[in-house]
């Protein structure tokens, strides 16, 4: 094409005009949104449409109206705010609303269960650490490594004393506490020790790679090493008694269960996603059996077999905490479940990763840990989130083997007969349900965050 | 054998030494009931550039991975810088820290930037300091000439410059001797040539190269032999002009006739 053949030649730049109305304002984007797809009646199948569009649209505002104004009503217009008088059900049975003072006396069970008052602030430090560590790790701070470390080592060590305590005998035992201070500082030397070499390559490749898990073994270890010392400590500081976990409640009890269950399930998972791609039958053949098992029974009557049944099989008198059992359950489940999510992203990995891995020397677990489980877990995170969701949830099977978690508690209030009113029970599970809700919406919102985050850049 | 080599071995400056590189005698492999490859003996001696050519599925691909061990053959010995291969993990991961490879489609890690890329060998198989590591790589990365790409992540490169970054991957574990897959052939025209460019420029210092490429004109300026391949065996071996001018067998005039247009 030569300068000849164009017919015209705009030389100057064209002017910028507005944006035609139907574009701007509340009116162009209500139009151009909502009205648009409604008003076009040019031909027998778009009247069709619009028709359609206009019934669904009419039909979903009516929803939303029925649903939300039912809600302020219930919450705010017809309910009860406060009982001045404290005459208790009295003050809700007049009104037609939620019964809020009935979830203000109750909050203190909701949270805690049936945690003695005077000993409570134990659970609210452990609670504060842990917001404190998913703080740190959630929003960009320096040395997030080491906070992740010790919020998988010295947290549940810390919290555990914190919840259940653990006095030491007073009539002066005093070779207690001294195995209290040497078994935990040779723990801590021969961890420490295995940390810095596995961290340098110095112990070979798969000391390096099951450092982790080595790490997760000396915590569960020196939990029981360093029991003695801290709680010496704390006894002799602040006289802690100890509070059994059947007094414990709550949402004290699900964020344990929960947060047991999402910390053992990722590594279980991965190391069992690993073992069923393994070639050496063996580790494979466990490793399917084991997932297939768990998820071909329900949650339910693993923790039913373990309430009711475990006890026909141990000795009389052998007593396997109740809560700890559920605890291994759902981990166990969690694992299994994480380990066919995070097979997914395994699988998501083409050829040529493993091949760049391979062809410059690095090891399998090398390849494992620094290039294909990163990959993988990043491109599984919503699958990933999705499992924690669904554990978080789950947790509420404990009731099953009566542990009262926060929906069980608040099940056990509505027995309570100072507060029976038609709508106590209503207000209970919406209260519940917005708790739920909080974290699970949380989560949810984090998993975009990360992806958004580790999808930046590359690909 | 050797005399072939002493006849090839003055090339513009480029010497080979009577030191052997790969020894592969007798090799025979198979996919299953698939005789892949067929008798292949070959040795390369240092400093050597050979490269290979033939129809597609002829085995080339699967005559290099062999030399690293991606994969592995049933029959013969493949002894490399005198370390034979064996299924013994030990000398295999010892080959492949020795053996840098460049793939076709670069097999970068899309998750690292081009820095991490460049010292994570570095750094977790030859155990060197990270600041050691990072200047080699910021060394090799100025020889590849994408010195200012070095925090960006592979997708943000060019398809010339991802597989100038897998060039500076491999180098940086020092290797003694380089295989090339096709390393042009998923390449934009325009950007085969900044990559053969970076190969020349080895082949100039000396690195003994094993090359599966269809780039003929690079054949001719590197190459002291090239080897022609047809249905998993060695056909022809020659130096590049007699190769091109004077092939002997059918095969290869076929094959030369039909890649070289005419
Ligand atoms: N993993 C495999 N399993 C079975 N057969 C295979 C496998 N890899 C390659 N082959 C077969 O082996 C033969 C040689 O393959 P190879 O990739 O070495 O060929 P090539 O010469 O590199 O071809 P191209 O020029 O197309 O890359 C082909 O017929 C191919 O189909
Ligand atoms: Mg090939």
């Amino acid at each position: 094409m030569t300068e000849k053949n164009i017919a015209y030649l705009r030389t100057s730049e064209a002017p910028t005009l507005p944006p035609p109305a139907s574009e701007v304002g509340i009116r162009g984007w209500l139009w151009k949104n909502i009205f648009a797809s409604m008003a076009d009646y040019s031909s027998v199948s778009k009247t069709i449409n619009s028709i359609l569009m206009t019934i669904l649209t009419v039909g979903s505002a009516l929803f939303l109206y029925w649903i939300i104004a039912g809600l302020l009503d219930f919450t705010l217009f017809s309910a009860t705010f406060s009982d001045p008088e404290g005459v208790k059900r009295e003050a809700c049975v007049v009104n037609a609303g939620a019964c809020w003072p009935y979830v203000q006396a109750k909050w203190y069970q909701f949270m805690y269960g049936f945690y003695p008052a005077e000993e409570v602030w134990r659970v609210n430090v452990a609670m504060f650490l842990l917001a404190v560590g998913i703080a740190w790790l959630v929003f960009p701070m320096p040395r997030r490594g080491l906070v992740a470390a010790l919020m998988l080592t010295a947290f549940p060590i810390v919290s555990f004393v914190l919840l259940n305590g653990m006095p030491i005998e007073h009539d002066g035992d005093l070779g207690k506490v001294f195995a209290g201070v040497w078994f935990p500082l040779i723990v801590a030397g021969v961890v420490g020790a295995g940390w810095f070499l596995a961290r340098d390559g110095r112990l070979g490749e798969v000391a390096a790679a099951v450092a982790p898990i080595l790490l997760m073994a000396a915590a569960l270890f020196g939990l029981f090493a360093f029991l003695p010392l801290i709680t010496a400590a704390l006894d002799i500081a602040l006289g802690t008694e100890v509070v059994e976990t059947n007094q414990w409640g709550g949402l004290t009890i699900t964020l344990v269960v929960a947060i047991a269950g999402i910390v053992a399930s990722l590594p279980l998972g991965m190391l069992l996603a690993l073992g069923r791609q393994s070639n050496a039958p063996i580790l494979k053949y466990t490793s399917v059996i084991f997932i297939e098992v768990v998820r071909g029974i329900p949650l339910i009557s693993v923790l039913f077999f373990a309430s009711a049944m475990l006890p026909y099989f141990l000795e009389p008198g052998v007593d396997f905490n109740k809560l700890l059992r559920a605890m291994i359950g759902v981990m166990l489940f969690s694992a299994a479940y994480m380990a066919e999510v995070i097979r997914g992203g395994l699988q998501a990995m083409p050829k040529g990763q493993y091949e760049g891995g391979m062809s410059l020397g690095l090891s399998y677990w090398q390849q494992m840990r620094l290039i294909i489980m990163p990959q993988a877990l990043t491109t599984v995170i919503p699958g990933i989130v999705n499992t924690f969701i669904g554990l978080f949830k789950d947790t509420t099977l404990v009731l099953i083997i009566s542990i009262f978690d926060l929906l069980g508690m608040m099940n056990a209030t509505l027995t309570d007969p100072t507060w029976a009113t038609p709508t106590t029970a209503y207000t209970g599970y919406l209260v519940i349900a917005l708790i739920y809700f909080v974290f699970c919406f949380g989560m949810s919102r984090y998993s975009v965050y990360m992806e958004n985050k580790l999808h930046r850049g590359h690909r | 054998m050797s005399e072939q080599v002493q006849e090839n071995a003055p090339r513009g400056g480029m010497t080979v030494s009577d030191q052997v590189a790969i020894e592969i005698n007798g090799m025979n492999k198979w996919y299953g009931q698939f005789h892949v490859l067929r008798d292949i003996d070959l040795t390369v001696y240092e400093g050597e550039r050979i490269v290979i050519c033939g129809p597609s599925g002829s085995g080339k691909s699967t005559l290099i991975r062999c030399i690293n061990a991606l994969e592995e053959h049933q029959q013969g010995s493949i002894v490399v810088d005198g370390t034979r291969l064996t299924s013994d993990l030990k000398n295999i991961d010892k080959i492949r820290s020795e053996v840098g490879m460049c793939f076709q489609h670069f097999n970068l890690f899309p998750h690292l930037t081009i820095l991490e890329n460049c010292t994570l060998a570095p750094i977790w198989v030859r155990k060197i300091p990270k600041k050691e590591a990072i200047e080699t790589a910021m060394h090799y990365l100025e020889k590849v000439k994408i010195p200012d790409q070095a925090n960006k992540y592979p997708g943000q490169l060019s398809g010339g410059q991802q597989q100038r970054v897998a060039i500076a991957r491999s180098l940086c574990m020092r290797p003694r001797i380089m295989l090339f897959d096709e390393p042009t052939s998923a390449l934009d025209p325009e950007m085969i040539k900044e990559v053969l460019d970076t190969m020349i420029e080895l082949a100039e210092e000396g690195m003994t190269m094993l090359c599966v490429t269809h780039e003929m004109g690079f054949a001719r300026q590197v190459a002291n032999r090239v080897i022609f391949m047809a249905d998993g065996q060695i056909v022809e071996q020659n130096e590049p002009e007699e190769f091109f001018n004077n092939p002997q067998s059918d095969r290869t005039q076929q094959f030369l006739s039909q890649i070289l247009g005419h």
